[in-house]
């Protein structure tokens, strides 16, 4: 948080409610077969329905459904046994029919809440499924007003969307973040969501007002559009707490309006007052009969829900007693964190097998640019190598040092690429103990020392024996030879 | 036998078709030449096509000679131009759509295809179905060919001119208030509305889309009930469509017990119903009576009452968000005096639409709005809910309820132009059925003394469309018997082609 920030929340409790526009990734639009695809030819993707021509009818797609009422239960959300589509009506180029099928006042799911990394937890209102709206391309100007002429590209009208709104309870720009990184990865968790904000998968709408710390009353609100990135989401809100904050200080009043956020300026900017604002004149959409959920489909969908971001967490801090900055990326990546996962499986050494995934294998695999699964380090031999070390026949940091890329690429064994790189240590005690006893011989007064109790000439013993067996020794051996000597 | 081509049923061109007494090319092409030269005079389809009769009849003759048989095979057929088929234009009769091509194929049309049947051109109506009397088209009105100096009804008045003048032995209509019943009875044919969703609306362009159905007219009960089996059946393409198949009817109902009720707030002079109208529903009860059925008087008080009010705040309510995608940007009609986006908006839509769409877009926006919604569209959806209660409980007393498809038989131009609310009027007895998703079906029952066809409306309960065929096919039987000369009357002036 910066300073400036900093100082106005000590005056001023920001209140802020997110709407988060998800697309689903299901593979035909939301009331047609078309394909649902970023990119492509302008209008390549459209049909008669897509493009809303006279006498089209919608029908739903039932893996849309599925995929919405699985973000609804990843979500804690409630699924209403029965909920509606309604017609959202207003004029716009982009709206093929004049009007967007939404859902109004009887929504998919209610009453959720996603808990956050820091331990807050936001509570969802609701979750409503709506179709997309296309795309205008302007000519000459950044958008409609100024523009020579305008093109529409309706490829992404119909595309299925969940609109996901939260109760007003995130307090500060961080935790707005955090919310929708958690959102994202709950739902790119949930298969439903490519989570990519770039390209428009993700869109974010923030209401954002102030009010005097310690008081109750919500102060009046300002909606924020266009904040389509997890920087701009934060930028936007401490620009607005600080606009906020300035017309309050001197003693003016926030008007409700609706405004957009400039990524490049940096600021918002008003885009309509509440008395512009559309009457949507919902109602119920009669081309398509009221939604009916089955507790059975519930219950089916939600044994189908895989280990959420939160739940992996947990078991990777106190279970596997992970550091937080490794659980963070394997939570985050969600390959890494599979194949950890994988490995795991073979192993009773979560630190070692992290700190083995986190360490070499991601620096070879960002390095050559691929991806976890498609090398020959698959998770079980990776395991065959972490037992080596662990059964001394190779040493960690010379594993780390001299299998690499062979492992990766080589189609022998861990064991028979040790052999042949002659990197295995010797771990026949009887090879080693005469070795060691005649050291211990030759540098008597040394010995006495470390019997004496001078520890530190213990790594000279070691040292003298590796030198000795040019490094190819277990230093744990030579170890335990030398205590034996000791007790002698 | 080509003199008399136009006089045969759809179901007796078909058996000739199969059974190659004659082509589909042939019957094509002495339709196409009576409806070219009849349209002229009564402006029943927008346009013809020729073209594609043609094509599909070639292909129907060809697929005959490898020993095929098809439901509908030549059968010439007019189609409401509120449906697409693709590759010609669909207009509804709008500025908006005058030049708009569909690319694509409506449910009930390719089924027609499929059984044989031939486009032979699209027909006029109330732009975009919002009318009573097709006086609403853009183009130019549709006459009625039982006098050229009236009106033929709405919206489907183009459908109902063109089977009633045999231009075509069957057209299809859609029916949101009456659009398919009431030009029947004014035409002096058969017109049906089926069970709501027994029927695709797939590739009908909305009117009001809880209300809309498509649905058959014809100049007798067995064709009505041919085409619907045709057109009926579940499909994948409508979410409101139902499982249900309509199976065409092979007999009559035996009328012995059948309980007919009358609704006592339409009988006799109720709700403006004209005094020749009811002593001709009058005598088709008393023709009921003698087949055997009882007839009943039932109370229908929140159905005579409110259907009005319900209808005109659903119906614009759904036309005000169905035409919104009318707007200048991606197809039809764009002014082009515009300069900017808002002006494209409103210049297009104020000068493409007529008077009375644009009427009922205004109602419907403003019904919907916020503040409103609760007072007009919560609210008649509720009163709707209560109408069909009213329904389900009068038909645990009665089979069917029987009523005049129209206060009025056909008017004269202009009549009703300018006055909205008794243009509303017209459809008093045909909207319930709508607002229940009732089948309802409108056969002529006689001629007032203007020698103007008056309509009979039958309605049953919802999916019993196939006994409320069965009844209205032995009323039929029972009208030619007793009053063959009524039942064999024609228009003039279809004598007067070929
Ligand atoms: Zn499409």
């Amino acid at each position: 948080m910066n300073s400036v920030i900093e100082e106005i929340t000590k005056k001023y409790e920001p209140v802020i409610g997110l709407e988060v526009h998800a697309q689903l990734k299901t593979n035909t639009k939301l009331f047609c077969s078309c394909k649902n695809e970023f990119g492509g030819e302008p209008n390549a993707n459209t049909c008669p329905i897509c493009l809303g021509l006279p006498g089209v009818l919608p029908v739903l797609n039932k893996t849309a459904l599925d995929y919405a009422i699985k973000a609804s239960l990843a979500l804690n959300c409630t699924v209403n046994p029965k909920s509606k589509f309604d017609r959202k009506q207003y004029f716009y180029p982009d709206l093929p029919k004049g009007y967007q099928i939404s859902q109004y006042d009887q929504p998919l799911a209610s009453n959720g809440f996603v808990d956050l990394p820091d331990g807050s937890k936001v509570r969802i209102n609701r979750l409503h499924m709506e179709e997309d709206a296309g795309k205008l391309v302007h000519a000459g100007a950044e958008r409609l007003h100024g523009s020579a002429y305008s093109l529409v590209d309706l490829n992404r009208a119909g595309t299925p969307l969940t609109e996901i709104v939260t109760e007003p309870d995130i307090r500060t720009a961080e935790q707005a973040r955090l919310y929708v990184q958690e959102l994202r990865l709950i739902l790119i968790y949930c298969g439903v969501c490519d989570g990519n904000l770039e390209e428009g998968s993700m869109r974010c709408d923030v209401n954002i007002s102030l009010r005097p710390q310690g008081t109750e009353k919500f102060g009046t609100r300002a909606e924020i559009k266009n904040v389509n990135s997890f920087r701009s989401i934060q930028r936007a809100i401490e620009y607005e707490i600080e606009r906020q904050a300035e017309i309050l200080d001197e003693g003016g009043e926030v008007v409700q309006e609706t405004r957009l956020w400039e990524e490049n300026r940096g600021c918002t900017i008003t885009m309509r007052t509440k008395e512009e604002a559309n009457d949507y004149r919902y109602f119920p959409e009669p081309d398509l009969l009221p939604i009916n959920i089955s507790s059975e489909k519930i219950q089916n969908i939600q044994e189908e829900l895989p280990l959420l971001p939160s739940k992996k967490r947990e078991i990777y801090s106190q279970e596997y007693k992970l550091n937080e900055e490794e659980s963070f990326i394997f939570v985050e990546d969600l390959e890494r964190g599979s194949y950890f996962d994988e490995c795991i499986k073979l192993s009773n050494n979560p630190k070692k097998v992290a700190a083995w995934v986190n360490g070499p294998v991601a620096a070879y695999l960002k390095e050559q640019r691929l991806s976890y699964f498609d090398t020959k380090l698959s998770p079980e031999r990776l395991s065959e190598v972490l037992k080596l070390i662990d059964d001394g026949i190779v040493s960690d940091s010379s594993a780390k040092k001299d299998l690499i890329p062979d492992i990766f690429t080589s189609d022998l064994s861990p064991i028979e690429l040790c052999d042949k790189k002659g990197l295995k240590q010797i771990t026949d005690e009887s090879a080693i103990s005469g070795e060691v006893e005649a050291i211990v011989n030759q540098f008597p007064d040394q010995f006495s020392e470390l019997k004496s109790g001078k520890d530190k000439m213990k790594s000279f013993f070691v040292g003298q024996a590796m030198k000795r067996f040019k490094g190819k020794a277990s230093p744990a051996l030579i170890n335990k030879i030398l205590d034996k000597l000791i007790t002698k | 036998m080509n003199k008399d081509l136009h006089l045969k049923k759809a179901t007796e061109i078909a058996e000739l078709v199969n059974s190659k007494k004659i082509t589909a090319t042939e019957v094509t092409k002495y339709f196409l030449s009576r409806a070219e030269k009849l349209n002229t005079k009564i402006n029943a389809f927008n346009f013809l096509t020729p073209e594609l009769a043609i094509e599909q009849a070639q292909n129907i003759d060809k697929q005959i000679q490898d020993g095929k048989t098809f439901i509908l095979a030549g059968v010439p057929i007019g189609i409401k131009d509120n449906l697409n088929v693709k590759g010609i234009k669909t207009t509804c009769s709008s500025q908006i759509l005058k030049n708009y091509v569909s690319p694509y194929e409506s449910t009930v049309t390719s089924k027609l295809w499929e059984a044989g049947a031939i486009c032979i051109g699209k027909t006029n109506l109330d732009e975009f179905a919002m009318g009573s009397s097709t006086e609403h088209s853009a183009f130019a009105p549709t006459k009625n060919p039982w006098d050229l100096q009236t009106v033929p009804g709405g919206s489907s008045g183009g459908s109902a001119a063109a089977v009633a003048s045999r231009m075509v032995p069957i057209a299809l209509g859609s029916d949101t208030g009456g659009s398919i019943r009431q030009p029947a009875a004014l035409c002096g044919i058969v017109g049906m509305k089926p069970t709501y969703g027994l029927v695709s609306r797939y590739g009908l362009v909305a009117f009001a889309s809880s209300l809309d159905q498509v649905g058959p007219l014809a100049t007798n009960v067995e064709d009505a009930s041919l085409l619907l089996s045709v057109i009926s059946g579940h499909d994948e393409k409508d979410s409101t469509s139902l499982e249900a198949k309509y199976e065409h009817i092979s007999a009559q109902a035996d009328l012995k017990g059948l309980k007919i009720g009358l609704i006592r707030e339409f009988a006799s002079n109720g709700k403006g119903i004209n005094q020749e109208i009811s002593n001709s529903i009058n005598s088709s009860l008393q023709l009921f009576k003698e087949l055997g059925a009882e007839v009943k008087e039932v109370s229908m008080p929140l159905i005579s009452e409110h259907c009005l009010d319900v209808y005109y705040v659903i119906a614009p309510s759904e036309a005000s968000s169905n035409l919104a995608r009318y707007d200048g940007v991606r197809f039809g009609y764009r002014d082009t005096e515009a300069t900017g986006l808002l002006s494209m908006y409103k210049k297009t839509r104020a000068t493409g639409f007529g008077s009375e769409v644009v009427r009922r877009i205004m109602i419907g926006t403003y019904a919907l709005s916020s503040g409103y919604y609760d007072a007009y569209y919560k609210k008649a959806q509720q009163v709707r809910k209560l109408i069909s209660d009213e329904f389900e409980k009068t038909f645990k007393e009665v089979d069917v309820l029987l009523t005049p498809t129209s206060p009025l038989t056909a008017f004269p131009f202009g009549d009703k132009l300018n006055d909205p609310l008794s243009m509303y009027l017209c459809d008093i007895a045909t909207i319930p059925a709508n607002l229940a998703g009732l089948p309802a079906i409108s056969v002529n029952c006689g001629f007032d003394s203007s020698n103007l066809p008056i309509g009979l409306q039958l309605m049953s309960g919802q999916q019993k469309d196939q006994k409320l065929l069965q009844i209205a096919k032995a009323f039929e039987e029972a009208l030619r018997k007793n009053n063959s000369q009524v039942s064999a009357k024609l228009p003039e002036l279809i004598g007067k082609v070929n």
